[in-house]
C-alpha cells in the first residue's frame, strides 16, 4: 500500500525536475524547473569565463557577480568584451572555459537562448531590436510573459489583465499615444524605450541593457536613468554604457572591463580615481 | 488604453465572408450550370478545355498561397515547392493507376509500366494504394514527413536565405532524378497517365471535371481562409516577428524552430493536396513536375501577385498561367524570356506585386483630391501622402525596398 502510494509521487517529481515542458517547445537540454535559487543573494555569477575567437581572447578569465536587486554599470573601452559577456550570459556564445550561473543552480552555459529568456534574463541590444512591422502594442504583446509554445500561440487570446499590463507598460515607457503606430516609424529614442518596455513585459529577474541611451536626447536619457533606478530592487540590472553622465546619474556600483577581464570595481568616483582605469580608458 | 482595438483584427471581415460565399456559389452553382446545362453551341457554354485550364490554375494558385505563407510571412523562400506538389500528385496518381484495373493496354493486375518492365508483383509501397482513403493519407503524410524532417534539420542548423533556397532547389532536383529511374517504381520519365476513372466515375466525363473544379476552388478558398486565420493569430505575429528580427524573438523566449516548422509543414501539405487535385484534371504526372524551373515559376507567381498578401498570389498564379497558355500557343519560343522579363520588372518596380500596385493606386486616388485642394504645387502628388511613411519604414528595415528576391536572400 505504501509503495503504491509512493510511486506516482516519485514519477511526478522526477518529471517536474528533469524535463520541463512548460518552456517554449521541446528543447535539446533539460530546463531546471521553476525559479532560480537566489538564497545566497546573488543573481548572476560568472567565474573565469574565457572566450576566444580565432586566437583573440574576447573574454579572459572574467569573474563577476551581481546581487539580487542590484543595479550595476559596466564600462570599458571598445573591444573590452562587454557585448561578448552579454552573449555568454544569454546563451548566444558558449564560453571555452569557466562557469556562468543564474542564481545558485542554473547553469547558463548549458541552456539555449529561449530557455535562458524563459528563466528570467531579458536583454536589450545595442542597436534597438524591435519588430518594425508590428505596432507598438503588438511588440509588447509578443514580449509578454506567457506560454510561448506554438500550440498556445495558435489559440492565444488577450485577457483583460493582459490589456492592463500592456497599458501600464505603455505608460511607463511613455508611448501610450503610439500604441497603434508601426514600431518602425518611432524615433530612435522611442525605439529604445519600446525595447525596454518589451523587456519589462517579460518580467525578467535580470535585465541586461547594452547602451540603452544611445541616440536619446538629454531629456530622454534623464528619464531613462530615473526608470532604471526605480526598477532596481524588484529587478537586477546590468547596464553597459559609454555615457558617463548617464552612469553618474544611475549612481550605482561600476565595473570596468579591459581586455576581457575586470580591471576595477567600485563607485564611479573611486573607479575614476584609479590610475589603471585612467590609463586604459578615461584618460584617453 | 485598455480598450484599445489594437491588433484585435477579426480573421474574416463581413466582406471576406461574402466573397467566400460568392466564390463557393460560383464554383458549385454557376460553373456546373454553364458547363453542363448549356449546350455546346451557346456562347456562355464552358468548354472542357476552359474548365480544365481553370481547374489547373486553381491548383497552381493554391500552391502559390502555400508558398506565400512561408515566403511572405516567415521570410523563408523555398525553391522546391514543386516537389511537395508532385509528391501529392504521385501519391494520388498511384490510386488512379490502380483504378485503371484491367482496362490498361496489357489488361494486367499491375499498372502498364510495371508489365512493360516485366515486374511480377507490386512493390511494397504500392500496397493499399487501391484504397482511396489510404492514398489520400499518403498524399498528406508523405510530403508532411519529408517537409518536417528536412525542415527540422535545416531550421535547427539555422540555415537561412539564399542557402535555404538553394538546398530546397537541390532537394527537388535530386528527387526528380530519383523518379526518372524506372527502378524507383513510379513509371520513370513517363510517370503515370491514361487514367480511366476516379472513385468509379469516368475521369474525362464533364460531370467529373465539374466536381474536380469545384473541389479545386474549395481547396483554394480553404487555403486562403486557413492562411488568414493563421496570420491574424498570435502565431502569425510571432512568425512575422521571426521574419523581421529572429534574435529578438529568441531572446523573448520563443523557439523560432517550431514556428517555422509548423508553417513549413502546413505549406507542404497544402501543396500536396493541390497536386492530388491537379493530376486527375490534367491526366498525367511525371518527374518534370519536380524540375527546378517549375519551383522557380511558383516563386514568380507569388512575386507578381504580391508577397505577404495571401490574395495576391492567386492573381499572380492566374495571370502568369494565362499568359503562359497564350504565349506557348502563339510564340512558344519567347515564353521564358517573357517570364524572366516579368520577374525583373516586378522586382524592380512592383516589390509588393499587383496587390501592392492596386493598394497604392487606391490610396493615391483617395488622397489626391485632399492634396489638390490643400497644396496646389505638388509635383509628385499621386503617391506621396502614403508613400512617405512607407518609404521611411522601408529605409529603416530594408524590407519594402529590397524586393522579393533580395528579401528571401
Amino acid at each position: 500500500m505504501k509503495v503504491a502510494a509512493k510511486v506516482p509521487r516519485n514519477q511526478d517529481q522526477a518529471e517536474r525536475e528533469n524535463w520541463d515542458d512548460s518552456g517554449s517547445g521541446r528543447m535539446a537540454h533539460p530546463v531546471i524547473e521553476g525559479e532560480p535559487d537566489l538564497s545566497h543573494g546573488v543573481i548572476l555569477y560568472l567565474e573565469d569565463i574565457t572566450v576566444s575567437f580565432d586566437g583573440f581572447r574576447a573574454l579572459n578569465k572574467l569573474t563577476l557577480s551581481i546581487d539580487v536587486g542590484e543595479l550595476r554599470c559596466v564600462i570599458g573601452p571598445n573591444g573590452a568584451g562587454k557585448t561578448t559577456m552579454m552573449d555568454v550570459i544569454t546563451g548566444k556564445t558558449r564560453p571555452d572555459s569557466g562557469q556562468a550561473f543564474f542564481g545558485q543552480s542554473m547553469d547558463l552555459t548549458k541552456l539555449a537562448e529561449a530557455e535562458i529568456a524563459h528563466a528570467g534574463i531579458g536583454r536589450k541590444f545595442q542597436k534597438p531590436t524591435i519588430f518594425e512591422h508590428h505596432t507598438v502594442f503588438e511588440n509588447l504583446e509578443l514580449a509578454m510573459k506567457t506560454d510561448k509554445r506554438v500550440r498556445r500561440s495558435l489559440f492565444a487570446r488577450l485577457r483583460s489583465e493582459d490589456y492592463d499590463r500592456i497599458a501600464q507598460t505603455l505608460t511607463t515607457i511613455r508611448l501610450e499615444n503610439e500604441a497603434d503606430r508601426e514600431a518602425g516609424l518611432l524615433s530612435h529614442g522611442q525605439k529604445q524605450w519600446l525595447e525596454i518596455g518589451m523587456l519589462l513585459m517579460q518580467e525578467p529577474r535580470l535585465l541586461l541593457l547594452d547602451e540603452p541611451v544611445a541616440g536619446m536626447t538629454d531629456d530622454e536619457t534623464e528619464r531613462t536613468a530615473e526608470l532604471f533606478v526605480s526598477l532596481a530592487g524588484q529587478h537586477s540590472l546590468m547596464v553597459v554604457e559609454h555615457d558617463m553622465a548617464f552612469v553618474e546619474a544611475l549612481g550605482s556600483k561600476v565595473t570596468v572591463l579591459h581586455e576581457g577581464s575586470v580591471l576595477a570595481e567600485g563607485d564611479l568616483a573611486t573607479v575614476q580615481a584609479d590610475q589603471r582605469v585612467i590609463e586604459v580608458y578615461l584618460g584617453r | 488604453m485598455a480598450n484599445s482595438p489594437s491588433t484585435r483584427t477579426v480573421a474574416l471581415s463581413a466582406k471576406s465572408r461574402m466573397a467566400l460565399m460568392a466564390g463557393l456559389a460560383l464554383a458549385w452553382g454557376v460553373v456546373p450550370l454553364l458547363a453542363l446545362a448549356l449546350p455546346a453551341g451557346n456562347p456562355l457554354h464552358l468548354s472542357d478545355y476552359a474548365l480544365t485550364l481553370s481547374g489547373k490554375i486553381l491548383c497552381y494558385a493554391t500552391v502559390a498561397v502555400a508558398l506565400d505563407l512561408i515566403w511572405g510571412y516567415a521570410g523563408i523562400l523555398s525553391l522546391g515547392h514543386g516537389l511537395f506538389f508532385a509528391l501529392g500528385g504521385y501519391a494520388f496518381g498511384m490510386y488512379l493507376m490502380r483504378s485503371i484495373g484491367h482496362d490498361g493496354n496489357y489488361q494486367s493486375d499491375l499498372p502498364d509500366f510495371m508489365v512493360f518492365l516485366d515486374w511480377k508483383e507490386l512493390p511494397w509501397f504500392w500496397h493499399g494504394t487501391d484504397s482511396f482513403v489510404w492514398s489520400m493519407l499518403l498524399v498528406l503524410i508523405v510530403p508532411a514527413v519529408l517537409a518536417w524532417v528536412f525542415g527540422f534539420f535545416a531550421f535547427r542548423s539555422r540555415i537561412k536565405g539564399v542557402y535555404f533556397s538553394i538546398i530546397t532547389q537541390a532537394l527537388t532536383y535530386a528527387t526528380m532524378l530519383l523518379f526518372f529511374r524506372n527502378e524507383t517504381g513510379f513509371g520513370g520519365n513517363n510517370g503515370f497517365t491514361d487514367f480511366k476513372r476516379v472513385l468509379g466515375f469516368p475521369i474525362t466525363a464533364p460531370e467529373t471535371r465539374v466536381v474536380l473544379f469545384g473541389l479545386s476552388a474549395s481547396l483554394l478558398m480553404g487555403a486562403i481562409v486557413l492562411g488568414r486565420v493563421l496570420i491574424t493569430s498570435k502565431f502569425g505575429r510571432v512568425l512575422m516577428a521571426t521574419r523581421d528580427a529572429e534574435s529578438r524573438v529568441m531572446f523573448l523566449g520563443y523557439q523560432p524552430l517550431y514556428y517555422k516548422l509548423t508553417v513549413w509543414t502546413l505549406s507542404a501539405m497544402l501543396c500536396a493536396l493541390a497536386g492530388a487535385l491537379y493530376v486527375p484534371q490534367v491526366g498525367i504526372i511525371n518527374p518534370s513536375e519536380m524540375s527546378p524551373a517549375n519551383s522557380i515559376e511558383i516563386a514568380i507567381w507569388v512575386a507578381v501577385g504580391g508577397r505577404g498578401t495571401l490574395i495576391g498570389p492567386v492573381f499572380g498564379a492566374a495571370l502568369v498561367n494565362l499568359a503562359k497558355s497564350w504565349f506557348t500557343m502563339s510564340f512558344p519560343e519567347y515564353w521564358l524570356f517573357f517570364l524572366g522579363l516579368m520577374f525583373i520588372l516586378v522586382t524592380l518596380w512592383l516589390p509588393d506585386g499587383i496587390v501592392g500596385l492596386w493598394r497604392k493606386l487606391r490610396s493615391g486616388r483617395a488622397a489626391a483630391p485632399a492634396a489638390a485642394s490643400a497644396a496646389p504645387p505638388a509635383p509628385a502628388v499621386p503617391a506621396t501622402p502614403t508613400a512617405q511613411p512607407e518609404a521611411k519604414a522601408a529605409g529603416m528595415s530594408g524590407r519594402t525596398v529590397e524586393g522579393p528576391v533580395a528579401k528571401g536572400a
